[in-house]
């Protein structure tokens, strides 16, 4: 196998030259072409471009930064200091060669630098779940709403099932049927409605893998996939990525005997924190979010005593407060319970304009300001439109993972004005999603064009105005690359 | 200049720690004027060290410095059968290297002091030193592995 490798240290004289002699002695030994490039104080011969290309990992065995390490960038690595090079160079070849195995795709490349404060990294961690889960919002949310142009909103009940517009759907249960029974848009639909299950899971797993690195993956994925099975929504996908990272950095930081320092990175981090998480998200977590959902349901029903507007702007801050977590799910599901007679449904039509609000001002925001935004962020900006003009209200997630104290007030005050607007004028849906794609089952609807305007703009300012108080803190993550 | 010379070997190191046998051998290495000021180069080989120790696993320590203080390139080399710790988590070491650079040397001389390091490595280069019979089988066994390779 073909590897390069960087060696360096303080003076550039002693230990450069001798890791790069005990590595290449180690790579011929194991049966491997190494090329090495010395940073040292003998002038330094690169590695050529074409070396890199052909190699299949990276080792830097160095003390001091490995200068141009750009050059490497997406190349499975192997980091080390010098004399870990010297002393047992046979283990860095073989770690290399098993990095070289997994291929590119295990190279993942974490926001953080490690030199920041507590706040800064927390933001770090959060920017790296949410660089990632970006394009699983994009993809899953752009093929919903193609499904929807090319199917109308009622493919989401051809596929699963329920009331649209008075007629009822059964949905598909066997996947072999979803062609024939809901066509084309039907399998945009799923393949789009796979895509966003994944969002919580992928969110926090990478905000585990920032860190704990390769550890940290497991117990977050499977802490936000039980996140996502308890209702728990993003939120608790944010505290599942967390509390695994946390238990994931731990374990790989206890030193054990050596004989079992070999199993631990294949069998007991990975059991021990997914056991740890899981328990958390599914006992701790699990109950006290049902207990919410219970209670919030019982709570909504007692309101409809009182007045419509209160109504609509408890139904669109619940709608925007965790987009898909269990108090959205409460206003969502008491919505669509009121369509159930197959009459217009005002509380529907509040939730929808409310829930489509968060992607479009957040959206808007990142067109106003740029500057208050990462490349990341911009990039799900972009999506927002189309993502909220379907009333997708996940589109916003990115956002709100990446700064819920700031993204989440300002979308909650955005979607209940919007909610409490679209009551006041009377507008009602008969669909219980589909956002633009039904404007057909919406009555007044240019007054809830209107009503959304208004949220999107509220959301806009708030979102704009409470970022701008960060300060010094926007620069800190300014300086990380925004780059995946 | 030859890297290293007869009166720049010490077999019979009488120093039992890191500052006192650095000290010998830069004093070895001012007699024969290679270094022009013990007490400076001294500092600078001391600051290297405190950055991180450079004892190895397996006995062999290699103090070193890019120093003003340095006229030649050179290699001073004493070898101590009690072993004087340098800091290497496996014992101390046997085998003692004090390599000189002028600052702002070219790049020729530092591709010698690289060659050397990189012999350093290996197992039979370590072997033969240790039971070299006398200063001048040393030098004669670097200049064979370092210089004329």
């Amino acid at each position: 196998m073909k590897l390069v490798a960087v060696t360096s240290c303080p003076t550039g004289i002693a230990h450069t030259y001798m890791a790069a002699e005990a590595l290449e002695q180690a790579a011929t030994d194991a049966g491997h072409e190494l090329l090495v490039e010395t940073q040292g104080s003998a002038g330094m011969d690169p590695l050529s471009a074409q070396d890199i290309a052909d190699a299949r990992a990276v080792i830097f065995a160095a003390d001091v930064e490995v200068r141009e390490r750009e050059r490497f960038a997406g190349k499975p690595l192997v980091q080390a200091g010098v004399k870990q090079a010297i002393n047992n160079p046979g283990a860095l070849i073989a770690q290399a060669v098993e990095r070289a195995a997994d291929g590119p795709s295990a190279v993942l490349v974490s926001k953080v630098d490690e030199s920041g404060g507590v706040g800064t990294r927390l933001r770090q961690w959060l920017m790296t779940g949410v660089s990632y889960m970006i394009p699983f919002v994009a993809a899953g949310g752009l093929l919903i709403a193609l499904a929807f142009l090319f199917g109308g909103a009622e493919v989401a009940n051809k596929v699963n099932g329920g009331t649209f517009g008075g007629v009822e759907y059964a949905g598909v249960t066997d996947l072999s049927q979803l062609f024939a029974t809901a066509g084309v848009p039907g399998v945009l639909f799923k393949i789009g409605a796979v895509a966003f299950s994944m969002l919580v899971p992928i969110l926090a797993g990478f905000i585990a893998f920032a860190i704990a690195d390769r550890p940290g993956l497991v117990p977050g994925v499977v802490g936000g996939l039980l996140a996502t099975a308890t209702g728990a929504g993003f939120l608790g996908g944010l505290l599942a990525g967390l509390l695994a990272g946390g238990v994931a950095y731990a374990l790989t930081r206890i030193s054990l005997p050596r004989a079992l320092q070999a199993v631990m990175p294949v069998v007991i981090v990975p059991l021990i924190s997914t056991a740890v998480v899981g328990t958390v998200m599914l006992l701790v977590i699990g109950s006290p979010v049902a207990a919410v959902q219970t209670g919030l349901t019982g709570w909504l029903a007692g309101m409809t005593g009182t007045g419509a507007i209160a109504l609509g702007l408890l139904l669109g801050a619940m709608m925007a407060f965790d987009m898909g977590g269990p108090v959205n799910k409460v206003a969502y599901t008491f919505a669509v319970g009121t369509l159930a007679s197959g009459t217009p449904s005002a509380a529907m039509a509040a939730v929808m304009a409310a829930g489509m609000v968060p992607p479009l001002g957040l959206a808007l925001a990142t067109v106003i300001r740029r500057k208050l935004f990462t490349d990341a962020e911009r990039k799900a900006g972009e999506a927002g439109w189309l993502l909220g003009a379907s009333f997708i209200t996940e589109g916003a997630i990115p956002f709100a993972a990446a700064d819920p104290l700031r993204v989440i007030p300002s979308i909650v005050l955005g979607s209940a004005a919007t909610g409490g607007l679209t009551m006041l004028v009377g507008a009602t849906s008969l669909a219980p999603h589909g956002g633009i794609w039904v404007v057909g089952l919406i009555g007044k609807p240019l007054f809830v064009v209107l009503a959304i305007a208004v949220g999107t703009v509220i959301t806009a300012v708030c979102v704009l105005a409470a970022k701008s108080l960060r300060g010094s803190e926007k620069s800190a993550v300014a300086a990380v690359p925004a780059t995946v | 200049m030859p890297l290293i010379t007869e009166d720049l070997v010490l077999l019979d190191l009488g120093t039992t720690d890191r500052a006192s046998t650095t000290r010998a051998l830069a004093e070895r290495l001012h007699a024969a004027g290679r270094v022009t000021d013990v007490e400076a180069f001294l500092s600078d080989v001391a600051a290297r060290e405190a950055q991180m120790p450079t004892g190895l696993e397996g006995g062999i320590g290699i103090p070193h410095a890019r120093s003003a203080a340095v006229a030649e390139p050179s290699l001073a080399f004493a070898r101590s059968d009690d072993g004087v710790d340098w800091g290497a988590p496996d014992g101390p070491a046997r085998l003692i290297f004090l390599i000189a650079a002028p600052d702002g040397a070219g790049g020729e001389h530092m591709k010698i002091l690289a060659a050397l390091a990189r012999r350093l490595v290996h197992q039979s280069f370590k072997d033969s030193l240790a039971t070299a019979a006398d200063p001048a089988a040393v030098v004669k066994l670097i200049t064979e592995e370092v210089i004329d390779r």
